[in-house]
């Protein structure tokens, strides 16, 4: 029935070449009117590179792509646009400072009155379902409406093609939801959606079909519904997904590490105060922090590690012993060990070799150093020792930390953090660009940690990650922690509400403000 | 065609090493430019300041005795700039370090004993470091710039020198000159190679940077200033403290500036007047990144710069420059080994740039 009309974008033998990695090469595939096309992918599978071809960003070295049947050339995004591709980034580019309406202005290629523009703003919102109040200033907004904007600066151009960047990275699931009733009725209008994610379950609920990309060339073609999300994860890492063993009925030992009434005041403008923060974690138990991002995981990260601070000596205590006011180095003594988010520059100097990097937090548990003296022999064998046991693909000790891949370099710094051993292990962000093999191997260390007893926090924005991987779960929203739960307890839509909080729900928002009113008569 | 830099996936050893020796080579080919320019014999001009102290030994000493300052402050100051903390007052610190020894010196004068010189000695030590203390105190209490509080620390010193040899500490057998009292006896330091002006204060300048070697490459503190220059966050991560770092890499610097001042008191001038500024604790700055903050690199920068200084002066007698023409030289060495550090990171490449995007072909209906 499609054969008539032409296909909205066809890519033919897309090649692309970056020095020492063949990022494209030879892709092609075909999204029709209408159509959800998923692109699904590991990390460095060349999602990214090929999508910023198509929205002009970058050129091919080989290969056409065909626009309604027509072969074009997309000299850059301003093209794109013109040609009616719209996209949608990860990372949004607002500024915090100034209204939605200031910021879709900003971004328009032509200049458009403000009172026409706030009026077709209200139209697009109006028609998609999408609630936003373009007099808002950003900073004020949820990561959820500051996407809107983004949606809404691409449909005032009225694409036939929109290219949705991993959107559901930072949306809670009712907020995900939403996007995707506007995604839906987006293709029901015959626009189509090129659709990038790593998350199976979306991607079988949403979308038509799927391409698969696998080192830089597609693999793979399917319609999503009638895969498993086992079958596609297969297809996508090209091999056997292992699940996550754990030991069952494991018993969990006393209490561990305990933090009460943990306050903070957030550094600089944009820094989020703790709240009487407190959590007891016992050993042998993997307890989950869940939140969307930028609520005060940072500041809770770097309390709990000891890089900040707590407001008192009994704010935290390991293994019963009082540590708030001690530094990171006197609470490795006492036996925690963290990872921080941010791989290159915090958990890891990029320029520093392998073994340089465990003298960085191993020296003391693992006596990397004595009299003052680096003992580099000894840092040499341990951190032999993190590439063999953690399977770290690197050429050998000395290898600099920053020609690891991101997936490696992450194994490394957990490996790293376990042999040490530690009590009590605090990770942010285990697998945040991570591919799935190696998420995989991840998760098992932190498995097996806890059942030789230790205690572990894992922060995370990933809520599948938290639900496979943890016992217990809470969510961090505005620098407040709530009441930690069993994690076959309670319900996605509960967890759902406490990470966006009233702030985030535009219902919620507007039945406060209606309380508020009624208040106020 | 355009040229482009690239990223190189590590940073380049030849050029970490090539880039300081073309520095030098092109401020001898720029020199010889200018100076034919202005009608001056650049040849002869280039070739007096960089080859005659090396080819005539004869000046071998003075070469020594210029080296010997130079290497110790930028040693000193090498451990300071790896941290991303700029100390830029040296000059002060070694003014402020030679008054501590010259004070000490006027205490101790007609005394006899070996622990005379080794009190003069850490008087100038503890003089530096006191210097430093001030814009590391500033610096971690009220986030002050070491920069700005360091140069201007310098000034400071300098009006101190003056109001001293000028005043309380004036040599009453100096005829009214502002100078202190010559320093005798077991104040002073021995020499190294008698019958010459080389002093034991060009050996201990060698062990200095022998012994920065061992502690930059193989002690936790070492690893501390690398971490904290690389990646303050890391540092942090790590459990080194940023504060501490501050203190550490100020105090030594103004050690290392201090020892320097003090042994130009005691080795070579034996007395302080208001030449005894010389603009070590600067031209050390430049030491320090040709020699590409590595001990052995300063060792051999700091030669490379006294063979300036004192080639400024054979200079001054055959070509008739002015010695001041000695600072242009230094400062354009620095001026290339800042540019072409870029080099060590990335490299150039030639790519042949892709014909001006066409516009779409396909018009939208």
């Amino acid at each position: 029935m499609h054969s008539t009309a032409p296909m909205r974008l066809k890519l033919e033998g897309i090649t692309k070449r970056f020095p020492g990695v063949l990022a494209n090469d030879h892709v092609s595939l075909a999204v029709r009117p209408g159509e959800i096309h998923a692109l699904l992918g590991e990390n460095g599978a060349g999602k990214s590179t090929l999508v910023k071809m198509i929205y002009g960003v970058m050129q091919p070295d080989a290969g056409q792509i065909l626009w309604n049947g027509q072969p074009v050339t997309i000299a850059n995004p301003r093209a794109a646009r013109r040609l009616g591709i719209g996209m949608v980034f990860q990372h949004f580019s607002l500024f915090e400072a100034m209204t939605v309406l200031e910021n879709i202005a900003l971004g328009l290629d032509a200049s458009v009155a403000q009172r026409d523009l706030e009026k077709k703003i209200l139209e697009v919102l109006d028609t998609y379902g999408l609630k936003l109040n373009p007099r808002r200033v950003v900073s004020t907004l949820s990561v959820g409406e500051r996407q809107r904007i983004e949606i809404v600066r691409a449909l005032l151009l009225n694409p036939e093609l929109l290219i949705m960047d991993e959107p559901t990275s930072v949306l809670t699931p009712q907020e995900v939801e939403q996007l995707f009733e506007t995604l839906k009725k987006l293709s029901g209008e015959g626009r189509s959606i090129l659709y990038i994610s790593h998350k199976l379950h979306e991607i079988k609920a949403l979308c038509d079909t799927a391409t698969i990309l696998r080192g830089g060339k597609v693999v793979d073609t399917c319609v999503p519904s009638m895969e498993t999300s086992r079958s596609m994860a297969e297809m996508m890492i090209g091999g056997n997904l292992k699940e996550i063993t754990k030991s069952a009925g494991r018993e969990m030992g006393a209490d561990k590490f305990v933090v009460r009434g943990l306050t903070l005041k957030g550094e600089g403008d944009f820094g989020v105060p703790l709240n009487n923060v407190g959590f007891a974690v016992r050993g042998g138990e993997i307890f989950g922090i869940a939140g969307v991002a930028g609520n005060g995981q940072n500041e809770l990260a770097l309390a709990l590690s000891g890089e900040e601070r707590a407001n008192s000596a009994d704010a935290i205590t390991i293994s019963a012993r009082p540590a708030g006011l001690l530094g990171i180095e006197e609470r490795r003594k006492l036996g925690l060990c963290a990872v921080p988010e941010e791989r290159y520059g915090h958990a890891a100097v990029t320029d520093f070799s392998l073994s340089e990097n465990a003298v960085l937090t191993a020296r003391v548990r693992k006596k990397l150093a004595s009299g003052g003296f680096v003992q580099f022999g000894q840092a040499r064998s341990y951190a032999k020792n993190v590439v063999a046991d953690f399977s770290v693909k690197a050429t050998g000790p000395d290898a600099m930390a920053g020609s690891l891949s991101g997936g490696n370099l992450q194994k490394y710094i957990m490996g790293r953090e376990i042999l040490q051993s530690p009590e009590v292990l605090i990770v942010s962000q285990p697998t945040w660009g991570v591919d799935a093999g190696a998420a995989a191997a991840i998760h098992q260390a932190l498995v097996d940690l806890a059942g030789k007893g230790s205690a572990i926090v894992v922060i995370s924005q990933d809520l599948d990650e938290l639900l496979s991987l943890c016992d217990t779960i809470a969510v961090i929203n505005g620098g407040t922690l709530s009441d930690k739960r069993a994690v076959g307890e309670v319900s996605i839509e509960e967890l759902g509400l406490l990470m966006g909080g009233v702030h985030g729900d535009p219902e919620a928002t507007a039945e406060m403000t209606e309380a508020m009113h009624a208040h106020q008569a | 065609m355009r040229i482009r830099l690239e990223k190189r996936p590590e940073p380049s050893n030849f050029m970490l090493v090539a880039t300081p020796v073309a520095s030098v080579l092109l401020t001898m080919i720029i020199g010889v430019v200018i100076f034919e320019a202005m009608g001056i014999d650049g040849v002869r001009a280039v070739k007096d300041i960089f080859l005659t102290p090396l080819l005539a030994s004869y000046k071998w000493q003075d070469v020594a005795v210029k080296a010997a300052p130079l290497i110790i402050i930028g040693v000193g100051l090498s451990v300071g700039n790896r941290a991303n903390v700029w100390n830029i007052g040296a000059e002060g610190q070694y003014i402020v370090g030679a008054l501590a020894g010259a004070g000490v010196g006027l205490l101790t004068a007609g005394l006899s004993g070996w622990w005379v010189l080794p009190a003069i000695v850490s008087g100038g030590v503890l003089g530096g470091m006191a210097w430093a203390a001030i814009p590391a105190f500033l610096k971690n209490r009220y986030g002050v710039s070491e920069i700005l509080s360091s140069l201007m620390l310098t000034y400071v010193a300098l009006q101190l020198l003056s109001y001293l040899i000028g005043g309380p500490w004036k040599d009453p057998a100096g005829r009214n000159f502002p100078q202190t009292p010559l320093l005798t006896g077991d104040q002073l330091m021995p020499m190294f190679v008698p019958g010459t002006t080389v002093h034991m204060g060009v050996p201990i300048a060698v062990l200095v940077a022998l012994a920065f070697w061992a502690l930059m490459s193989r002690s936790v503190f070492g690893f501390q200033i690398r971490v904290v220059g690389s990646a303050p966050n890391a540092a942090r991560h790590g459990g080194f403290s940023a504060r501490k770092t501050v203190w550490l890499a100020l105090l030594i610097g103004g050690a290392m500036a201090g020892l320097a001042g003090v042994f130009e008191l005691t080795g070579a001038t034996k007395q302080l007047n208001l030449g005894f500024p010389s603009g070590y604790g600067f031209t050390a700055i430049i030491v320090s990144f040709l020699g590409r903050l590595h001990p052995i690199g300063v060792l051999i920068a700091g030669i490379v710069l006294a063979v300036t200084y004192v080639g400024g002066q054979v200079a001054q007698t055959t070509v008739h420059i002015p010695n001041s023409t000695a600072g242009i030289f230094q400062a354009m060495m620095l001026f290339f080994i800042l540019a072409s550090d870029i080099f060590v990171r990335y490299r150039l490449r030639i790519v042949s740039g892709r014909p001006a995007a066409a516009e779409p072909e396909g018009a939208r209906q």
